[in-house]
């Protein structure tokens, strides 16, 4: 399994169009995949689940990736959080 | 042939084709046993495929027809279809419990829907309607009900319906929409304002046109009288037939008037200029000859998306309208929100009388972050074109004299960091306020220009809510109290040698272009499809023979009065 902390760094937090970026393009890889934030954890690949965090601008969120494509799935995630500027990290 | 049903004209035109109905069907669930789960399941399936194939064709065509933007809501949609999280647990629930999908569908998507309404903030709220939208689309395939989409229409139609939301409008093919009537609405209301700058003829308010008028019957819409006849005979489509070809061989006499200046009998110029929402609506400002832009609504930026536009979008944005003019006056509002218009992502408290409330210039200095980026924007374009600002809903002079401040501070930082700047923006208010109106002389003396919005005006001076119906009769913009008005301002502005326009649906009234005429009006901004019309009206009358009319006109003692007696001399 492979874990990664990001800040959203999007003023306004992870809303309806950079999450359906993410969300899209993750579905995929055969890995689960989660998104953990404030004690809850939700499937990435699930946009409502995604959504449902209502998560802010600053907040810090946790995205782990279990199964054989994992390293493959995390690099693509990082790299859409930066081209949708959901975290810059 | 039915008796006809009339409305607000809302567009002019005249409109002959088939009806089409465009309504919510009403789709009931009722709890099921099915005898083989695997079977409903497969059925559960054939209908999300259905759905999605029908979502893929909606967007591609919006984002042909209207923008990649609009067309990214449906991308959305197409995710919540495949989102595990909701098919999967209505698998189970089939398999589980041997219910219908139906049924499954209709609880697992509750859970949801509930769970964002529940959620604290305006935006995640409004995407309960997201899914309830996917719900209702999976819902018509498994019940085998045919909703509609506009965007699906492909034949030449008169469009229907309870009302139409900006999301219905933007998805109407001008192509096949020869028109549209609606029940509810004004002249003023979204679609009204859409059916002007589509120039397809409208007739809302119409309150029984979903009750009396069935698919597929032939429809008349005279957007001319606000008139609707349902299954005509023939003499009467012949009648209508004339009646449309003379008002097009008429429309085709005022568009060689298009680049000729606007001069009045006594060869009096005045600037006829068009209203617009977004650069998209250039270029019906410039095949109607208009002579500037008289108001750039910049909200429509603000709308429609799900955070605030960035400076550079803005500055995009304003940058091709001002290329587009090339050289010609373009008035830019900043932001009007608040009222009516409200930004799902702007989570701003509810208020018991919104137009009264924390709108347009009010927000923008409570909000200087907001105000100080348009401000930006447009100071960074205004190298590209013959910008003037303007600012919207100021009652005080103060109001106007903080907003200056902060325009001339983000002008000086810009100008500290090397980047230009015109130094020739005009600045002026548009006068909606019944306040500014009588102080307008006070005011003449800082602002460089006025422009009167009349739709306000005259609600906040007949104090007559113009969403409201049943007090439509209290719009009156021939009213001596609007006129007298109106002249307080031009009259103020002239004394200071500042011009003095207006913007607001008035100013490309027949009855009322006379009358600005007489009292000196120097800026008639309207429709863009109203200003050939308007160039063809003002080259027959005098302006000095206009204004020898004027004392007559404001010692009037009503609208009526003011209307008969307009008639009479123009």
């Amino acid at each position: 399994m492979v874990e990664k902390q990001y800040t959203i760094t999007d003023e306004a937090g992870i809303h309806a169009r950079p999450a359906s970026a993410l969300v899209g393009s993750i579905s995929k890889f055969q890995s689960d995949i989660t998104l953990g934030f404030n004690g809850k954890q939700v499937n990435l690949k699930s946009i409502l689940g995604v959504m449902s965090l209502g998560i802010a601008s600053g907040s810090t969120v946790t995205i782990a990736a279990d199964g054989t494509d994992e390293e493959e799935a995390m690099a693509k995630i990082d790299e859409v959080l930066k081209a949708e500027g959901i975290s810059n990290q | 042939m039915t008796s006809p049903l009339s409305g607000i004209a809302a567009s002019t035109g005249i409109a002959i084709a088939k009806a089409f109905r465009l309504e919510n069907p009403e789709l009931t669930v009722e709890q099921q046993q099915v005898g083989n789960p695997a079977e409903e399941i497969a059925r559960f399936d054939t209908a999300v495929a259905q759905a999605a194939a029908e979502l893929e064709v909606i967007q591609q065509k919006t984002a042909q027809q209207i923008s990649d933007k609009e067309a990214a809501i449906f991308g959305a949609h197409l995710l919540v279809l495949s989102d595990p999280e909701l098919i999967g647990p209505i698998k189970e629930r089939i398999s589980a419990d041997s219910v219908n999908a139906e049924f499954a569908l209709q609880e697992t998507s509750d859970m949801f829907i509930t769970m964002f309404e529940a959620m604290d903030n305006e935006y995640m709220k409004e995407r309960a309607a997201d899914i309830k939208d996917v719900r209702k689309r999976l819902l018509s395939h498994l019940l085998g009900v045919k909703i509609q989409d506009p965007s699906m229409i492909d034949e030449e139609v008169i469009v229907i319906a309870e009302d139409l939301t900006p999301s219905d409008t933007v998805q109407l093919n001008a192509q096949f929409v020869k028109g549209f009537i609606t029940d509810i609405g004004g002249r003023t209301s979204h679609s009204a304002i859409l059916a002007r700058t589509l120039e397809i003829p409208a007739v809302v308010g119409a309150q029984n046109a979903m009750a009396t008028i069935r698919n597929g019957q032939m429809v008349i819409i005279d957007g001319l009288e606000g008139e609707i006849i349902i299954d005509p005979d023939s003499a009467t489509i012949q009648q209508f037939e004339q009646e449309k070809s003379a008002y097009d061989a008429q429309k085709a006499e005022w568009a060689k008037l298009k680049d000729e200046p606007t001069l009045s009998a006594d060869g009096q110029h005045v600037e006829l200029a068009a209203n617009i929402g977004t650069p998209k609506d250039l270029a019906g400002v410039l095949e109607h000859g208009a002579e500037g832009i008289g108001l750039y609504r910049t909200e429509f930026l603000y709308m429609g998306r799900d955070a605030f536009p960035t400076e550079d979008e803005q500055f995009d944005a304003y940058s091709k309208v001002l290329k587009g003019m090339n050289g010609k006056p373009t008035v830019v509002r900043t932001l009007d929100i608040g009222g009516d218009k409200e930004l799902t992502y702007l989570d701003l408290p509810k208020e018991l009388n919104p137009f009264l409330g924390l709108r347009a210039i009010r927000l923008c200095l409570e909000m200087p972050e907001l105000f100080r980026t348009q401000l930006r924007a447009l100071l960074r374009a205004s190298v590209h074109g013959n910008l003037k600002i303007m600012f919207p809903m100021i009652a005080t002079i103060e109001e106007f004299r903080q907003g200056k401040a902060i325009l001339a501070e983000e002008k000086a930082k810009l100008l500290d960091a090397g980047i230009p700047v015109s130094d020739s923006i005009e600045v002026g208010i548009m006068v909606e306020i019944p306040s500014t109106a009588v102080m307008a002389d006070v005011f003449a003396k800082e602002v460089d220009f006025f422009s009167i919005g009349t739709n306000d005006l005259i609600q906040y001076t007949m104090a007559a809510d113009r969403m409201n119906e049943r007090v439509s009769y209290l719009y009156q913009p021939f009213n001596p109290a609007i006129l007298r008005l109106v002249k307080m301002v031009i009259d103020a502005a002239h004394k200071e040698g500042k011009w003095a326009g207006m913007c607001g649906e008035m100013a490309g009234d027949d009855i009322a272009i006379p009358i600005l005429l007489g009292l000196g009006l120097d800026e008639f901004s309207m429709s863009a499809s109203s200003v050939l019309k308007a160039r063809a009206q003002i080259s027959r009358l005098s302006k000095q023979e206009m204004a020898s009319h004027t004392g007559h006109i404001l010692a009037l003692s009503s609208s009526q009065e003011v209307e008969a007696y307009v008639k009479g001399i123009s």
